[in-house]
C-alpha cells in the first residue's frame, strides 16, 4: 500500500469534513485539557494546521465522544494531568478501545513521565507549551497506524495470527504487562481494521493489502462471536471455526483471531475476579454473592478459617490462587486493570485473557455488554473502580444490550455471575459462563461489585458511598453511569488515579470499596495500579465495614437465586450452577436485580471493613439455601 | 512604516515585557494565531490564563492553609499552574512555579510560602502590565502585528 493509498482512505475515512483527499488537512483530531487557557491555544494552533478540532476538558466527555463516534476521530490529544481522570489511563483506554493514536501532551517532561506515556501507549508525546511546528507533522501518527493495520490485514495467514495469538497468550499467561500490552495492541491493531459487518462506515472495498475500515466489534457482533465460541468450546475455538460459525460477512480470520485474543484476556480477567469472589465466598461460608459485599476485610479475616474455592475444574483452581491471593487487593486491583486485562489474567484463566481485553478493550459497549457481567465484573470489582466500572457498564447499559451473551463455560463464577448478568440482560448469558471462572468467589467479587456499580447506576442516589470521605455519593457515579462503556471506563480510570492519586474521582468510589480489600492481597495479580489503588483506596476507605445486613438481604435475593443457580448446575454443591451454561435467567435476573437494589454501594462499603463478624454470621446465614451443603463444603477447596 | 503613537506605544510595552522577562516566545506564538477569524485571540487567552491562574492559586493558597505539608498536593497544583504560564508564556511566572515545586521536593514549607507569595506578586504584576499593554493595543487599532520585538 503506498503511501498515497494510505492518504487517500484516510482522507475517505475522514467522514464528510470536506477535506476527504486532502489528509492530513481536516484530520480530525480530539484535543483535551483540563487548562482551559492550554485547550484554547491547542485548539487554535491545530486549526492552523488545518485540522478539524473538537475540545474537551474533560476526559470523560473525550472517552464518551470517542465511544459515541468510534468513526469520527483520527487522533486523540490529551494532557496528562487532569482531575477527572489520569491521562494515562485515557490514553490507555483509548488505545484499547478504539485504537486510536494518542499523543500525551504535559508541562511535565520528566523522563519517568514521558517513559510512563510512551509504555501506556502513547504514540508520542509533546511538552507544553507546544509549538506549531510539532504539531504540523502529528498527522504522522494517522498515517503509520493505519499503515499497520492495512499491512496486519493484508496478511491472511493463519501463521501470522497465531503468532499474534501466542504470543498475547504467552504474554497472558505470563502476565507480563507490557506483553500483553503490546500484543494486545498488535491485536487490537489486527482486530480493529478490517470491515465491520455491522457498521461500515469506511468501506471502501479494496482488496486485503489497503487500509481496512477498522471493524467494529458491535454488540450484535460479538454476540455472534461468543455463541460461536460458546459452540465450539473456548478451548476448541479457532478463528477459523468461529468465522465460519458466526457466518458474518467482511469479517476475516484476523479480525476474528484477534478479536479471540482479547476475549480469552477478558475472559481470563473475569475468572480472576471469579477466583476472588469465590475465596471472598469461600471465606464467608456461602455461596451468596452477597459475599461479594462482605469486602475485602472480612475476606481476609475469613481466609484464615480456611478459604474454600469452588474447584469445577483444574482451570478454575488457578484463579482459586488468584483468589486467595487477591482476596483483599483484589478489588480494587481488578477495577484498575480494565485496561490491562491481562495483568490481572494473567496467572490463571486462559479464559480471561483475551476477553478480559476483550472487555476493557473492545468497542467498550459490545464487550462490556457482553462480557462485563460475567467477567468484567468479577475482575472489575474486586480490583475496584475498574470492576465496578465493568459491573456498571454491564449491569446498566451495556449488559442490557446484550442479553444474549453467550454463557460461557465459566463455572463457579457462573453463580456469582448469573447473579450479576440479572442485574442486567447480558448477565443472564454470562451465567453460564462459569467454566471460565475458577471459583464461584469470584464471582460473589464480581457480582457484588456488579452489583454494587449496577445499584449505583440504577439506584443512584442511594447508593451513596457513605463511608470514607473520599467516597463520592453514587449519584456521581450514577450519573456517569447514563455512560456505560464510558463508565466502565471512567471507573478504571478514575480507580486508576483514584490509586495513584489517593481516590480523588468519584468513580473510583465504587470500586474504592472493593479495591480496599483487594490491597492487601492481590499484589500478584495487581499491576502497578491496582497497588497504588490499593494503598489509596485502603487509606481512603477507614469507615468501610461490613455490613452484614447486606448480606441478609442478598442472601434473600442470593439464595433464591443460588438456589436457581445451584438447583440448575451444580446439583451437589461444588460446581458453580453455571457449569453448563444454563442458568434460569429469569430468575436470576429478578434475584440479581433484587440483590442489585438491596445492596447498594454504600452497604458494600460499609461491608467493606469492620464488621466481620456481621459478616460471618450473614454469610452463613446464606448456607441454608443451598443444598443444605455449606458452601465451604463439598467441591470446595479450602484454600 | 508609520506607527501612530499609540502602537509605538504598545510595541514598546510589549518589549519591555520581553525584555524584562515576563513574556516569552510562547507569547509571540498566540499573537501569531491571531488572525482575521479571531481578532482578539491573544487577548482571549490571556484574560482566560488569568481567570484559571486565579483560580489555581486560589487552590493553592487553601491547600497551603489547609493541607499543611502536604507537598505532593501543592506540587500537583502547581504543576498544572506552571503548565497553564507555559502556555502563554509568561515566563517569570513560569520560573517561579519552577522554583516553587523544587522547594517542595526539598520539603521546606517556609521556603514554599515565601515562593508562593513571589508568585502572587508576579501574577500581579504581569496582570497589570498585560492590562495596560492591551489598553492600549485596542486603542491603537490593528496595526500592531505579532513581530518580535527583540527582532529575533
Amino acid at each position: 500500500m503506498t503511501v498515497e493509498e494510505v492518504k487517500l482512505q484516510a482522507a475517505k475515512a475522514n467522514g464528510g469534513h470536506g477535506a476527504k483527499d486532502q489528509f492530513p488537512i481536516g484530520m480530525r483530531v480530539l484535543a483535551v485539557d483540563d487548562d482551559p487557557t492550554c485547550l484554547k491555544l491547542l485548539e487554535k494552533l491545530l486549526q492552523h494546521c488545518q485540522y478539524h478540532v473538537t475540545t474537551t476538558g474533560q476526559a470523560a466527555t473525550a472517552l464518551k465522544l470517542l465511544r459515541e463516534k468510534k468513526d469520527q476521530f483520527d487522533l486523540v490529544i490529551s494532557d496528562v494531568h487532569m482531575p477527572d481522570m489520569d491521562g494515562f489511563k485515557l490514553l490507555e483506554l483509548v488505545g484499547l478501545e478504539m485504537d486510536l493514536p494518542v499523543i500525551m501532551l504535559s508541562a511535565n517532561g520528566e523522563t519517568q513521565t514521558v517513559m510512563k506515556g510512551i509504555t501506556h501507549g502513547a504514540c508520542d508525546y509533546l511538552l507544553k507549551p507546544v509549538r506549531i511546528e510539532q504539531l504540523r507533522t502529528i498527522w504522522q501518527h494517522v498515517v503509520r497506524r493505519r499503515s499497520c493495520d492495512a499491512r496486519n490485514n493484508g496478511n491472511d495467514n493463519d501463521d501470522s495470527s497465531k503468532k499474534l495469538q501466542v504470543a498475547s497468550a504467552e504474554g497472558d499467561n505470563g502476565g507480563g504487562n507490557r506483553n500483553k500490552r503490546t500484543s494486545r495492541r498488535v491485536r487490537d491493531d489486527n482486530g480493529d481494521d478490517g470491515d465491520d459487518s455491522d457498521e461500515n462506515s469506511n468501506e471502501n472495498g479494496d482488496s486485503s493489502t489497503q487500509k481496512k475500515p477498522r471493524v467494529v466489534w458491535s454488540v450484535e457482533l460479538h454476540r455472534k462471536f461468543v455463541a460461536s465460541v460458546n459452540q465450539l468450546g473456548i478451548d476448541k475455538a479457532v478463528p477459523k471455526k468461529i468465522l465460519d460459525l458466526m457466518n458474518v460477512e467482511n469479517i476475516t480470520r484476523e479480525n476474528v483471531a484477534s478479536h479471540l485474543q482479547k476475549y480469552r484476556l477478558y475472559l481470563k480477567r473475569l475468572s480472576v475476579d471469579a477466583s476472588r469472589q469465590a475465596n471472598l465466598t469461600a471465606a464467608f461460608g456461602g455461596r451468596n454473592p452477597a459475599y461479594v459485599n462482605m469486602g475485602l476485610d472480612a475476606f481476609r479475616q475469613y481466609n484464615a478459617y480456611g478459604r474454600y474455592r469452588p474447584v469445577p475444574t483444574t482451570n478454575h483452581s488457578q484463579p482459586n490462587n488468584l483468589l486467595a491471593r487477591m482476596n483483599s487487593p483484589a478489588f480494587g486491583m481488578h477495577g484498575l486493570l480494565p485496561s490491562q486485562p491481562l495483568q490481572i489474567g494473567h496467572t490463571q484463566n486462559n479464559l480471561s485473557t483475551s476477553l478480559g481485553n476483550v472487555g476493557g478493550v473492545n468497542n467498550g459497549n459490545l464487550i462490556r455488554g457482553a462480557h462485563m457481567p460475567l467477567q468484567d465484573t468479577s475482575k472489575c470489582f474486586p480490583t475496584g473502580p475498574s470492576g465496578n466500572s465493568f459491573a456498571n457498564i454491564s449491569n446498566s447499559t451495556q449488559l442490557v444490550t446484550t442479553n444474549n451473551l453467550p454463557l460461557q463455560s465459566l463455572e463457579p463464577s457462573n453463580q456469582h455471575l448469573g447473579w450479576l448478568h440479572s442485574s442486567a440482560g447480558p448477565f443472564n448469558s454470562f451465567v453460564g459462563e462459569s467454566p471460565q471462572f475458577p471459583d464461584l468467589g469470584r464471582c460473589n467479587t464480581t457480582w457484588s461489585t456488579a452489583v454494587s456499580s449496577s445499584n449505583v447506576q440504577e439506584l443512584g442516589q442511594k447508593d451513596r458511598i457513605v463511608n470514607g470521605p473520599k467516597l463520592e455519593p453514587l449519584s456521581s457515579f450514577t450519573e456517569a453511569s447514563s455512560q456505560i462503556p464510558l463508565l466502565g471506563n471512567e471507573m478504571q480510570s478514575q480507580v486508576a488515579s483514584l490509586a495513584s492519586n489517593g481516590l480523588p474521582m468519584p468513580f473510583t468510589q465504587e470500586a474504592v470499596p472493593f479495591a480496599y480489600g483487594s490491597s492487601t492481597n492481590s499484589r500478584e495479580m495487581l499491576n502497578n495500579n491496582l497497588a497504588l489503588s490499593n494503598s489509596g483506596i485502603n487509606s481512603s476507605l477507614p469507615n468501610l465495614h461490613i455490613d452484614g445486613s447486606v448480606f441478609e438481604r442478598n442472601i434473600d435475593g442470593s439464595v433464591v437465586t443460588r438456589q436457581t443457580l445451584d438447583g440448575s448446575n451444580s446439583g451437589g454443591g461444588g460446581v458453580p450452577p453455571l457449569q453448563d451454561g444454563r442458568i434460569d435467567h429469569q430468575a436470576v435476573n429478578s434475584h440479581l436485580n433484587y440483590n442489585n437494589e438491596l445492596m447498594g454501594t454504600s452497604r458494600l462499603q460499609r461491608g467493606l471493613s469492620g464488621g466481620l463478624d456481621d459478616i460471618v454470621v450473614d454469610m452463613f446465614k446464606l448456607d441454608h439455601a443451598d443444598n443444605g451443603v455449606p458452601f465451604i463444603d463439598g467441591d470446595w477447596e479450602l484454600v | 512604516m508609520e506607527y501612530s503613537n499609540l502602537q509605538r506605544q504598545a510595541a514598546s510595552l510589549k518589549k519591555s515585557l520581553f525584555d524584562q522577562g515576563y513574556l516569552d516566545e510562547q507569547f509571540c506564538q498566540i499573537e501569531y494565531l491571531q488572525d482575521e477569524a479571531s481578532p482578539n485571540f491573544t487577548e482571549e487567552v490571556v484574560s482566560l490564563f488569568f481567570e484559571n491562574s486565579t483560580r489555581l492559586m486560589t487552590n493553592i493558597e487553601q491547600a497551603m492553609e489547609k493541607n499543611p505539608r502536604d507537598f505532593s498536593r501543592w506540587d500537583v497544583n502547581m504543576q498544572q499552574l506552571k503548565g497553564s504560564c507555559s502556555s502563554i508564556g509568561a515566563s517569570r511566572m513560569k520560573n517561579e512555579c519552577t522554583s516553587f515545586r523544587n522547594i517542595c521536593g526539598d520539603e521546606n514549607a517556609e521556603g514554599c510560602m515565601r515562593s508562593f507569595q513571589n508568585l502572587k506578586r508576579e501574577h500581579g504584576v504581569l496582570r497589570q502590565k498585560l492590562e495596560s499593554y492591551f489598553q492600549v493595543l485596542r486603542q491603537a487599532g490593528p496595526a500592531v502585528t505579532a513581530a518580535r520585538p527583540r527582532g529575533m
